[in-house]
């Protein structure tokens, strides 16, 4: 059995097909066989974040509908092997996401060697959300140190822990994960923007990593590079972080504390 | 704190503001999400309707069971018809 893991927000914009791409590369890199499946029908992004947008020619709803096989709609990475992209539909609404055509999917990954099955929610609450997230394990709850982040992804844990299949058959709950993103430390420690330990004080679920505010996803998005590729980036570091405490590793937290500045910068009061 | 923005007044904390304004609203929506916490109610109106019933002859419909919240106070109102013949071999 695959193990499936849903990135999720609730809100739009906080960094769900950034973090979808760079996990789902990240377990492929450490040689597990990952699938990553864009649930965002009619607004697919995560074939360009991936770099493969030219690729695809069949995707997720052609499967569901019989009118291509798995082998023919999964896109195979050119740098990582292992790993496979499954893209959304661009043009059909998002009504053909049956549950029953996303179950028939999941389980024939599983069949096919997948190990991890990678989900990248749409924002909102509608239909592609929840089948996003009805099947999943585990749980990436993306949540920018911003209210309105804040409380979406409350709403979105509420959702994780009554409507989803795990939720309605009792079975062992959807292990939920905290993943910060966008944190600017220096802000943090001026008092302009929530703290790691004030967002977890609201949402009560185990944090799985911060990733700092950077310039290098827009430089790794610009290029269709998951931003786990961008070799030396704080971002590509604290992402495989968050994958080496998926897989059960002790990590202490980095980058959560601002750089250390000059005297010069101090007194004239550099960012 | 830069020597410069000392001096041009230092911007506002409003981080903790952010905490509380969601802590408040977060506690309010809970409440209104959690099922388990609004079910009971039918529960309590059916139970205690059969309560009363040992003692006094009263029509179901006498017994009205309501919930309100108001901020963080909550208010369980239970109010009971006692019909007049009832009501006066109670006393």
């Amino acid at each position: 059995m695959a193990r499936i893991i849903v990135v999720t927000s609730g809100k739009g914009g906080v960094g769900k097909t950034t973090t979808s791409a760079s996990f789902a590369t990240g377990l492929a890199m450490r040689g597990h066989k990952t699938a990553v499946i864009d649930f965002d029908v009619g607004l697919r992004n995560l074939d360009l974040i991936m770099g493969c947008e030219r690729r695809v020619v069949y995707d997720f709803i052609n499967v569901i509908q019989g009118e291509a096989n798995l082998n023919q709609a999964l896109i195979k990475d050119k740098q990582v092997e292992q790993l496979y992209v499954l893209a959304a539909s661009q043009t059909r609404d998002k009504d053909a996401l049956t549950q029953e055509g996303v179950e028939r999917v999941l389980t024939d990954l599983g069949n096919m060697g997948f190990e991890y099955i990678v989900c990248d929610s749409p924002a909102g609450i509608e239909t592609g959300a929840l089948m996003a997230m009805h099947f999943a394990d585990d749980a990436l709850v993306v949540t920018n140190p911003e209210v309105s982040s804040v409380r979406d992804s409350d709403r979105i844990l509420g959702m994780l822990s009554s409507k989803t299949r795990r939720a309605m058959t009792g079975a062992e709950p959807i292990k939920e994960h905290l993943l910060i993103t966008r944190y600017n430390p220096l802000r943090v420690n001026q008092g302009q923007m929530l703290s790691l330990q004030d967002i977890q004080d609201i949402l009560r679920i185990p944090l799985i990593g911060v990733i700092p505010e950077s310039e290098a996803v827009l430089q790794a998005s610009n290029q269709g590079v998951p931003a786990v590729h961008m070799e030396g980036s704080d971002v590509a570091e604290a992402y495989k972080d968050v994958i080496d405490r998926f897989m059960g590793q002790e990590k202490p937290l980095r980058f959560t504390e601002p750089p250390k500045q000059s005297l010069l910068k101090r007194l004239f009061g550099g960012r | 704190m830069s020597f410069f923005s000392f001096f041009l007044g230092e911007k506002k904390k409003t981080a903790s503001l952010a905490k509380e304004r969601l802590q408040i609203i977060l506690a309010h929506e809970r409440v209104g999400r959690n099922p388990a916490q609004r079910d009971y109610l039918p529960d309590l109106q059916r139970e205690l309707i059969a309560v009363i019933s040992k003692y006094i002859q009263i029509n179901p419909n006498d017994i009205k069971v309501n919930l309100e919240r108001q901020d963080n106070l909550e208010v369980l109102e239970v109010k009971i018809e006692l019909p007049e013949k009832a009501a006066a071999s109670a006393v």
